[in-house]
C-alpha cells in the first residue's frame, strides 16, 4: 500500500499539495475567530453540490421550470430537502458574508499587502448577490417572476445603454423561456464558475500574505491543522443546523389548518409561489429580505421620478467604489478609523431601512392581505396540479379553475353593479365561497349562491323584515326582493315581479308556503347548483306545475312547455349553467328581459366575432362556473362539505 | 513561505482525538447535502413506468387471418415527470392473427437486443422475416430468432400476453410491458 502512495506521490507530488494545504502556518494558534472565511467555503460546497443534484431535476422553460420545481418539492424522494438547504444556504451565504466582510474591515485585513486579496473578496461578493438574484427567478413562481421583473426593470435606467442591457439580460422584450435559460445558464455556469475563479485567486492571496493574525504575539504558533480544521468544521456544523433547522421548521411549527389535498410538503422546505402569471398582478413582490433595505431605498422620495437613477444606480455604484478604495483610505492616520465608520454606518443605515420597509409592511393591510392571498393561491395550484399538469403547465390549470379565476372576472366584468357576499338574515356565508369586493353601490342583485334554494326562497320571501341592505339610505323594513340584494338598485323594483311577490305570493289565500317552497325546490332543480338531498323529489313534482300554471308563473314565464304569454325571462333551466351563459351573453333577448332589459349590457352578443365582444366566451365560462359552485375539490373537501354539485332529479320533458 | 519560529509538534493524543473530530464532522457536514442530492437523484428507481397494463390494440375484424405480423400503436395515458396526458402513443405491438383462427399472437416491436424498433418484410426469408435495422437481429414470423447461434439478439422477440376473455367478443387487449436487455426476460415495471 505504501508503495502504491509513494508511486502516486512521485508522479502527483501530492503530498507536497497536502502539507501545503494543511500545515499552514497560524500565527497565534487556531482561534475561532478565523472560521468565517472557511464557513462561507463551505456554504458554497453545499450550493455546489445541491445546486448540481437541483439541476438533475429542473427544467428551465416558462412550462417546465414551476413545474419541474413542484415536482421536486411534492414528489421526488427528498426533494423539499435539498431545496431547502439550497435555498437557506443561499440566505446563510449572505449573513457570512456580511459577517467575513465586517471582521475584515473592523481587523483591518484590507490593509497592504492584503489589497487585492480585499478586492477579490468584493468581486467574490458581487457574484454571490448575482447568484441570489438569478436563482430568485427558477422556480418561476409569483413571488421570484414580479421581484426580478423590478431588478431588471431597474437595469433601463442606465445611461444610454439600458433598454438594450435590459433586452440582453431578459432574452427579449417579455418574460419567457429565453429570460429562464438565460437566468439558468448565468445562475449554474457563469457565476459558479467565475466564483471558482476568483475563489482560487482569493485564496492565493490569502495564503501569500499569510492569515492575518491579530493578537498574536502572546500565543504559540500552530498549523491549520488539525486544531484550526476541527474549529472549522465545527463552525461549519453550526452553519449546516442553522439552515437545517429553516429547512424542517414546518415539523416544529405545523400549519394552523390542514388544507386538503395539499401534501404536507407544501410546509417544509422554500416555500414554492403559484406559477408566474404576467396577467395577474402580484401585490406582494417583494425581493428576498437581504435586498429588501435596497428596496425600501428605492421608495424614499427623494428618488421618486427622475432622481430613480441616483437611488438605483449611481448611490450603489458609489458605494461600492468607495469600498475598493477602502485599502488606499486605510494608508492614512484616520482612514482606518474612516472605514470602519463607514463599513458600521453602511450596515445600521441596511439595517434601518430594512427594518422601515418591515414596518411599514406589517402595518399595511393591503399587503398582508396580499400575502395570504398568494398563500391561498399557492396552494391552490398545489391541489390543481396533483391531478397532473397538462403541456400547457400549471398555469393552464390555473387560469381554467373557476376557483380562482371567477373571483377575479367576476370583480373585473360584473363587480360594478352585482356583489357577490353574504347577506345577514338571507344569504348564510359558506366558507367555500368567495366574497369578493361590493361594488360602491349594489346596483343589480346579490349573486352569492345564486340559483340555491337559499336565494331563490330569499327572492321570493313576500315578508317585509328590517334588512341591512334595504336601501340606499340603509336600515329599513322591506321585503327581500325590493332590497338592494335583488330588484331595489334596478328599474325592476317597479316591475311586476316585485309587485307580484308582495302582493300575491304575499297573500295566504294565493299561495301557501308549501307551495312557495315548492316552486323554490323546482326551480332550484333546474339549476343544478344545489345538492340534490335538499330536493324532495314530490315537491319538485309539485312546483313544475305551479311553474306551468297559467294562472300563477306561467302568466309571464315560460317554462319547460309552450306559452305564447310569456314575455318575462324564461325559466327553463334557469340559473343553470346553459341558462347564464345565454343570459349574460345577451340579457336583452326576447326570451329573457327582452324591452324589459334594465342597464344590464350583452357580454357576448356575436360568436362570429369574439374580440367584438366585451368578454370572452372562456371568461364568461369561468365566471359562470363560478356562480355555480363548479370547479375542482379535492375529496376530503367534497367528503366534508356539501357538494354543490347535483344531479337534476327530474328529466327535461 | 519562511517562518521566523516553526510551531512546535502538538501533544500526540491530544492531537489524534483532534484530528478524528475534525475529519468525522467535516465528513458529516459534506455527506449531509450529499445525501440529500443523492436521495432525489435516486427517485426515479421507485417509480412505476407507464408500460405493464392492460390496453385495447385493435378489433378483431381489422386483422385478416392470413399469419402476416402487422405493427399497431399503444396509445395510452402516459405520465412524464410533472406532465400527465391521456391517449399518447407509449409504444408499438406486432399483431399476427393465425391463419383460419381466432389466436392472436403479440410481440413487443422492440429488438430485444437493444430496443432497435423491427420491421417486418413479408419478402424476406420463407414467409417474412422481422429485420432490426440496428444490429440486424432477424425473426420469424412466430417471434424466433432466425438463427440464434448468429443473431445479436440474445432471445426471441418479447411476446406480450393477449386476453382471451376479451377475443371472444373480439376485441383484441393484451397486457403492454417493455422488457429489459439480456438472455432473460425481465419486465421493466
Amino acid at each position: 500500500m505504501n508503495k502504491l502512495w509513494e508511486w502516486l506521490d512521485d508522479r502527483t507530488g501530492y503530498k507536497h499539495l497536502v502539507n501545503e494545504a494543511l500545515y499552514e502556518h497560524i500565527p497565534g494558534g487556531s482561534r475561532w475567530r478565523y472560521v468565517w472565511g472557511s464557513t462561507l467555503v463551505f456554504a458554497f460546497v453545499v450550493q455546489m453540490i445541491t445546486g448540481t443534484f437541483l439541476w438533475m431535476a429542473y427544467s428551465a422553460n416558462s412550462k417546465g421550470a414551476w413545474e419541474s420545481v413542484y415536482y421536486i418539492q411534492y414528489e421526488m424522494q427528498g426533494g423539499w430537502i435539498l431545496r431547502g438547504l439550497h435555498h437557506f444556504m443561499a440566505q446563510a451565504m449572505i449573513v457570512l458574508l456580511a459577517l467575513h466582510f465586517l471582521q475584515v474591515v473592523i481587523d483591518g485585513a484590507y490593509k497592504a499587502p492584503r489589497e487585492f486579496n480585499f478586492w477579490t473578496g468584493l468581486i467574490l461578493m458581487k457574484i454571490v448577490l448575482g447568484l441570489s438574484l438569478t436563482g430568485y427567478l427558477l422556480p418561476w413562481d409569483q413571488k421570484g417572476y414580479w421581484a426580478t421583473k423590478v431588478a431588471t426593470t431597474l437595469m433601463g435606467l442606465v445611461p444610454v445603454v439600458g433598454g438594450d442591457l435590459q433586452k440582453v439580460v431578459v432574452g427579449g422584450a417579455d418574460y419567457g423561456h429565453a429570460t429562464l435559460t438565460r437566468f439558468f445558464a448565468l445562475h449554474a455556469g457563469v457565476l459558479p464558475g467565475l466564483l471558482l475563479v476568483f475563489l482560487g485567486i482569493h485564496m492565493y492571496f490569502f495564503r501569500r500574505a499569510g492569515i492575518h493574525a491579530v493578537g498574536a504575539d502572546k500565543r504559540t504558533a500552530a498549523y491549520f491543522w488539525p486544531d484550526q480544521v476541527l474549529k472549522d468544521a465545527v463552525a461549519c456544523l453550526a452553519v449546516l443546523a442553522v439552515v437545517m433547522l429553516f429547512v424542517v421548521k414546518g415539523f416544529m411549527f405545523p400549519p394552523q389548518e390542514h388544507v386538503a389535498g395539499v401534501p404536507i410538503e407544501a410546509h417544509f422546505g422554500a416555500e414554492l409561489g403559484a406559477p408566474a402569471d404576467p396577467a395577474n398582478s402580484y401585490s406582494a413582490a417583494r425581493p428576498e429580505w437581504y435586498f429588501l433595505f435596497l428596496f425600501q431605498f428605492l421608495k424614499l422620495p427623494i428618488f421618486a421620478g427622475h432622481n430613480e437613477i441616483y437611488g438605483a444606480i449611481v448611490i450603489p455604484g458609489l458605494v461600492m467604489g468607495l469600498l475598493f478604495l477602502m485599502p488606499f483610505i486605510g494608508r492614512w492616520k484616520l482612514g482606518h478609523g474612516f472605514n470602519v465608520a463607514l463599513i458600521l454606518a453602511l450596515l445600521l443605515g441596511a439595517g434601518s431601512l430594512t427594518f422601515m420597509a418591515l414596518r411599514e409592511d406589517w402595518s399595511d393591510d393591503g399587503y398582508k392581505a396580499a400575502v395570504a392571498d398568494a398563500h391561498v393561491q399557492s396552494l391552490r395550484a398545489v391541489q390543481l396540479a396533483q391531478q397532473g399538469i397538462p403541456d400547457g403547465g400549471a398555469i393552464s390549470l390555473m387560469r381554467n379553475d373557476p376557483k380562482t379565476q371567477g373571483p377575479i372576472l367576476f370583480t373585473r366584468h360584473c363587480g360594478s353593479c352585482h356583489a357577490h357576499q353574504p347577506v345577514e338574515g338571507l344569504l348564510a356565508a359558506d366558507p367555500l365561497l368567495a366574497a369578493t369586493k361590493p361594488p360602491e353601490q349594489s346596483s343589480a342583485p346579490n349573486l352569492y349562491k345564486f340559483g340555491t334554494t337559499e336565494w331563490i326562497a330569499a327572492f321570493l320571501d313576500p315578508h317585509a323584515q328590517k334588512l341591512a341592505t334595504a336601501t340606499v339610505d340603509g336600515e329599513a323594513e322591506v321585503a327581500p326582493i325590493n332590497s338592494l340584494t335583488f330588484f331595489g338598485g334596478t328599474a325592476h323594483i317597479e316591475g311586476e315581479m316585485a309587485s307580484y311577490v308582495t302582493d300575491t305570493i304575499g297573500d295566504e289565500a294565493e299561495w301557501t308556503p308549501d307551495q312557495i317552497e315548492a316552486v323554490v325546490m323546482a326551480l332550484a332543480n333546474e339549476s343544478g347548483v344545489e345538492s340534490q338531498e335538499k330536493l324532495d323529489a314530490d315537491q319538485v313534482a309539485a312546483g313544475r306545475t305551479l311553474l306551468q300554471d297559467d294562472n300563477r308563473c306561467a302568466m309571464c314565464h315560460k317554462f319547460h312547455a309552450e306559452n305564447d304569454a310569456a314575455y318575462a325571462p324564461d325559466l327553463t333551466g334557469y340559473a343553470s349553467r346553459e341558462w347564464l351563459i345565454e343570459f349574460i351573453s345577451n340579457p336583452a333577448a326576447e326570451k329573457f328581459y327582452g324591452d324589459n332589459n334594465d342597464r344590464m349590457p350583452s357580454f357576448y352578443l356575436d360568436p362570429h366575432q369574439p374580440l367584438a365582444n366585451r368578454i370572452q366566451k372562456k371568461e364568461l365560462e369561468l365566471i359562470v362556473d363560478w356562480l355555480g359552485g363548479d370547479w375542482y375539490e379535492p375529496e376530503a373537501i367534497i367528503e366534508s362539505e356539501k357538494s354543490l354539485e347535483s344531479v337534476q332529479v327530474l328529466p327535461d320533458e | 513561505m519562511t517562518h521566523e519560529t516553526d510551531p512546535s509538534p502538538p501533544d500526540e493524543r491530544r492531537s489524534f482525538l483532534t484530528k478524528a473530530a475534525a475529519i468525522i464532522i467535516g465528513g458529516f457536514v459534506g455527506f449531509v447535502p450529499f445525501a440529500a442530492g443523492l436521495a432525489t437523484f435516486l427517485d426515479p428507481v421507485f417509480r412505476k413506468s407507464n408500460a405493464s397494463k392492460a390496453l385495447k390494440i385493435a378489433s378483431l375484424d381489422s386483422l385478416p387471418a392470413d399469419g402476416v405480423p402487422r405493427q399497431f400503436p399503444v396509445v395510452s395515458d402516459q405520465t412524464d415527470a410533472w406532465n400527465q396526458n391521456s391517449n399518447q402513443p407509449i409504444g408499438a405491438v406486432y399483431l399476427r392473427r393465425l391463419p383460419d383462427s381466432e389466436m392472436i399472437e403479440a410481440f413487443n416491436a422492440a429488438c430485444p437486443h437493444a430496443g432497435c424498433a423491427v420491421d417486418f418484410k413479408p419478402n424476406a426469408g420463407e414467409a417474412g422475416l422481422f429485420q432490426c435495422p440496428c444490429h440486424k437481429s432477424d425473426f420469424k414470423p412466430d417471434g424466433a430468432r432466425l438463427d440464434p447461434e448468429t443473431c445479436p439478439s440474445p432471445r426471441d422477440l418479447d411476446p406480450l400476453p393477449v386476453d382471451a376473455e376479451k377475443l371472444k367478443q373480439g376485441e383484441v387487449w393484451i397486457e403492454f410491458m417493455n422488457f429489459q436487455t439480456g438472455p432473460e426476460r425481465k419486465p421493466i415495471t
